[in-house]
């Protein structure tokens, strides 16, 4: 079963990064630029997991995960935050958000598709 | 490799639009009452690149991007104001962030002392702003540890492996985190025993989401350090209770009292032996849906610039093939046959449509060229230490991107040239009567399928008398000759004048005018120069909207075909004797709205001369050139007026003089295209070729 993941970032080439080491590795991808059309691709995506950056136009990171776990329909997907901080402060953030799990830029592709498959038990 | 060096380009590609938007932002933020959300977009595009840089190791970006986000984070977050000195350092580092940009793309080296002192003025208002929690940023955080297994735990001769204890909070539930997926990760380190200890699972009625209610002891025989457990579990230890002890030390021994206070040893657990089981996350039945992923992919797609210059070339051939099948059509004596007609004009029709468009896939807003000359203003303002305000007017004008590309360089020396010698100091203006700050406009606007740029200053308008003298000091005119206004303009142009003897400051300026004049026309274009004493200057550019095709005019020429790009065409008129008067010994003006116009026998100008040319006989064609000096061109006749394509001729054979390229005919003939402008300049220095007295009248 392919696992698809929707990954939202308001650099294209970050989301040409993230599309080529998913793709890579055998994911389907759907990408969405910023914060609200990303949320507005979920009704069709049904994504297995998501990627989000932090900083983006629209709605960021953080109101990506409160809007996907205010909502029934994706209960538990797993939500990665790809940023390029680490700072504790976002990392508390996000989980206070209910982020799953982040990931610092500059990301491996191998180390990319390790965290994916742990968090969905892969 | 490759799918990564066009992902680099995209990467470039994309700073130079946030760096456009960051250059636009900020100039936003130096009003009074900006909008908020500027600096957020001001923020995240610095952040973009951070990003994106970081992806490509381009460390020296990474690091100069890294601490002028962290002051704009203190912008973004009131802790800085964005007073002008501190405005004055974000435009200059936005400036450096583009020249590092610049010199990443070309592997090149940047300005590094100038990259340094901004390092240093961001460093001290990031002291300033009371910078105690900046973004943290590791560049390089990319450690997967002892993935490669080489540090295992030194482990005694027995049992390798751990004991963990692992006690999830509600809060690891509601983060999307599952346990079973990490059992399955610590599985694969090696063969875990899971069992779970479900005594405290409270009665339903007492149930609290936010109560830890399952305990898990996993005991793994493993060979792996203790820092990939620790990976493992990296995104949950702060919603757990995590106890990792080597079996060695205390084989499967239970947690400490003091850690887990309210135990109770004396229950057997529930043993579970892990199989890899489905993930619970794949296995839901979920709605159809459909293959193709969908999502966000934009209305915009990213095409080589040399795929559309392809699609350019074939629909110069196109407009070929066009017009040969035209002519086949008339040497067949079909062209009378209205359903043949009627299919030629459609095939016409179209290939005009399809031109057009890919004319407009080429274009490209004049922003990305408006938006630099800011930075120019800006530093040449620095060098000259006037105060000067750029307004942009018509930034959307669309333009080819060759153009775009090849207009920097001109433009930016006229920019310089207007705030360097076009305004005055901030006293002499103010004793004028005028704001200190001086007023440089940079305007385009389609005009008449022409581009019509124009770079005016309100200055105190050229200095004529100081031109001429330096003119005349340096040879290009001779003393005493008498020149109008316009013709004193004109030397501004010359090859040889610059009387830019004070400004050293202003870096990259070893060109004169001359050479602005020279690429300008080298695109199809034109110089004009208008300037009112005590109001200023205006330099206006005209160029063709594109560089492929050429809207002509087929002239006659001893036989020959000749193209005459139709932009330099006043009037034509079938000469007639009451507009001819004789000057000299043979020569002859036209007598044209007032003026007198020398008159150019064409086919003498490209040494065609068997056929004597009679002015009676022959169409003059005036024309005008960039000094709004007049010619008559004489011509056999005029054949036809139609779209030409541009076939560059002189990477095989070099400048020909007065022919600015070549094009091929719908009979398949090469017709040259004529540059006007030289065949005025070439034949006003040549006496002998104007036209005689005596073939005039024969």
């Amino acid at each position: 079963m392919t696992i698809r993941i929707l990954a939202i970032d308001d650099s294209p080439t970050i989301r040409a990064l993230v599309a080529k080491a998913l793709r890579g590795a055998g994911f389907e991808v759907v990408l969405a630029s910023d914060g609200v059309s990303g949320i507005e691709s979920l009704p069709e995506a049904q994504p297995d997991l998501i990627i989000t950056d932090i900083n983006m136009p629209r709605m960021d990171g953080f109101g990506v995960i409160e809007a996907v776990r205010a909502d029934d329909r994706y209960p538990d997907v797993p939500i990665l935050v790809l940023t390029t901080e680490s700072g504790a402060d976002l990392k508390a953030r996000a989980r206070r958000a209910g982020a799953t799990g982040w990931i610092v830029k500059p990301f491996e592709d191998a180390r990319l598709i390790a965290i994916i498959n742990r968090v969905l038990g892969r | 490799m490759a799918e990564m060096d066009e992902i680099q380009e995209m990467f470039f590609d994309e700073c130079g639009e946030l760096l456009e938007g960051l250059a636009n932002g900020l100039r936003q933020m130096d009003q009074p009452g900006y909008d908020k959300e500027t600096v957020h977009a001001v923020f995240r595009a610095v952040h973009s690149i951070k990003g994106g840089a970081a992806a490509f190791g381009l460390n020296d970006l990474v690091t100069f991007a890294h601490r002028f986000e962290t002051v704009l984070d203190l912008l973004r977050s009131d802790r800085l104001e964005a007073d002008p000195a501190l405005m004055s350092i974000m435009h200059r580092s936005s400036d450096c962030l583009a020249d590092l940009v610049t010199a990443a793309r070309q592997s090149s080296e940047p300005d590094h002392a100038k990259r340094e002192a901004l390092l240093t003025e961001l460093d001290r208002i990031m002291a300033d702003g009371g910078d105690d929690d900046a973004i943290e940023f590791t560049p390089m955080v990319i450690d997967i540890g002892a993935l490669d297994g080489e540090d295992p735990l030194p482990g005694l001769a027995g049992e390798a492996g751990f004991n963990i204890h692992f006690i999830p909070d509600g809060d690891l539930y509601r983060s999307g985190n599952e346990p079973a997926a990490l059992f399955l990760a610590l599985a694969k380190l090696g063969e875990a025993e899971i069992r779970v200890d479900s005594d405290f699972v409270p009665p339903l009625s007492d149930w609290s989401e936010d109560q830890p209610q399952l305990r898990w002891t996993i005991i793994l025989h493993t060979n792996c350090a203790a820092d990939e457990i620790a990976e493992i579990f990296e995104f949950v230890e702060d919603c757990c209770e995590l106890h990792v002890t080597p079996l060695t030390a205390e084989p499967d021994g239970p947690p400490k009292p003091d850690e887990i206070s309210d135990s109770s040893p004396g229950d057997i657990p529930e043993t579970a032996q892990i199989n890899p089981p489905e993930p619970a996350q794949t296995d839901s039945a979920r709605p159809s849906r459909p293959a193709a992923s969908g999502g966000d992919s934009g209305a915009t797609i990213r095409v080589s610039l040399a795929r559309v210059d392809r699609l350019m070339n074939m629909i110069g051939e196109l407009v070929i093939k066009e017009a040969m099948l035209a002519q086949v059509i008339q040497t067949a004596g079909m062209s009378e046959d209205p359903d043949v007609l009627a299919g030629l004009d459609a095939i016409g029709q179209l290939a005009g449509d399809i031109q057009e468009s890919v004319m407009a896939i080429r274009a490209q807003p004049l922003k990305l060229v408006f938006q630099r000359m800011h930075r120019i203003v800006r530093e040449a303002a620095d060098a000259t230490g006037k105060q000067v305000n750029l307004v942009t007017v018509g930034e959307e004008t669309e333009v080819d991107k060759t153009m775009i590309e090849r207009l920097i360089d001109p433009l930016t020396h006229m920019i310089r040239n207007s705030v360097d010698h076009g305004l005055e100091d901030g006293e002499t203006r103010q004793a004028r009567g005028k704001p200190a700050e001086g007023r440089i406009t940079l305007s385009a606007a389609h005009r008449s399928g022409r581009v019509q740029i124009e770079v005016s200053d309100d200055g105190g308008g050229i200095n004529r008398p100081k031109v001429r003298e330096i003119a005349e000091e340096r040879g290009l005119v001779a003393s005493g000759a008498s020149l109008n206004p316009a013709e004193i303009d004109q030397l501004l142009f010359m090859p040889g004048f610059s009387s830019k003897t004070e400004v050293s400051a202003l870096s990259g300026r070893g060109v004169g005018l001359d050479v602005v004049r020279r690429e300008i026309m080298d695109l199809g274009g034109r110089v004009m120069i208008h300037s009112e004493i005590g109001q200023g200057t205006t330099f206006s550019i005209a160029l063709p909207l594109t560089l492929a095709v050429l809207e002509g005019m087929l002239i006659q020429l001893c036989g020959e075909t000749m193209v005459l790009p139709i932009n330099a065409v006043q009037e034509t008129m079938r000469a007639n004797p009451s507009m001819l008067h004789g000057v000299g010994q043979d020569g002859r003006l036209l007598s044209n709205r007032g003026d007198l116009i020398p008159i150019i026998d064409l086919a003498g100008e490209f040494g065609l001369r068997d056929c004597p040319a009679t002015i009676e006989g022959g169409v003059l064609i005036v024309i005008e050139a960039d000094n709004q000096k007049r010619s008559a061109l004489l011509v056999d006749g005029i054949i036809d007026q139609r779209q030409v394509v541009i076939k560059s001729l002189e990477e095989n054979y070099g400048h020909v003089p007065g022919v600015s390229a070549a094009t091929i005919l719908g009979d398949g003939k090469i017709a040259l295209i004529i540059d006007p402008e030289e065949v005025v300049r070439t034949s006003s220095g040549d006496h002998d070729r104007a036209v005689p007295a005596a073939a005039a009248q024969g």
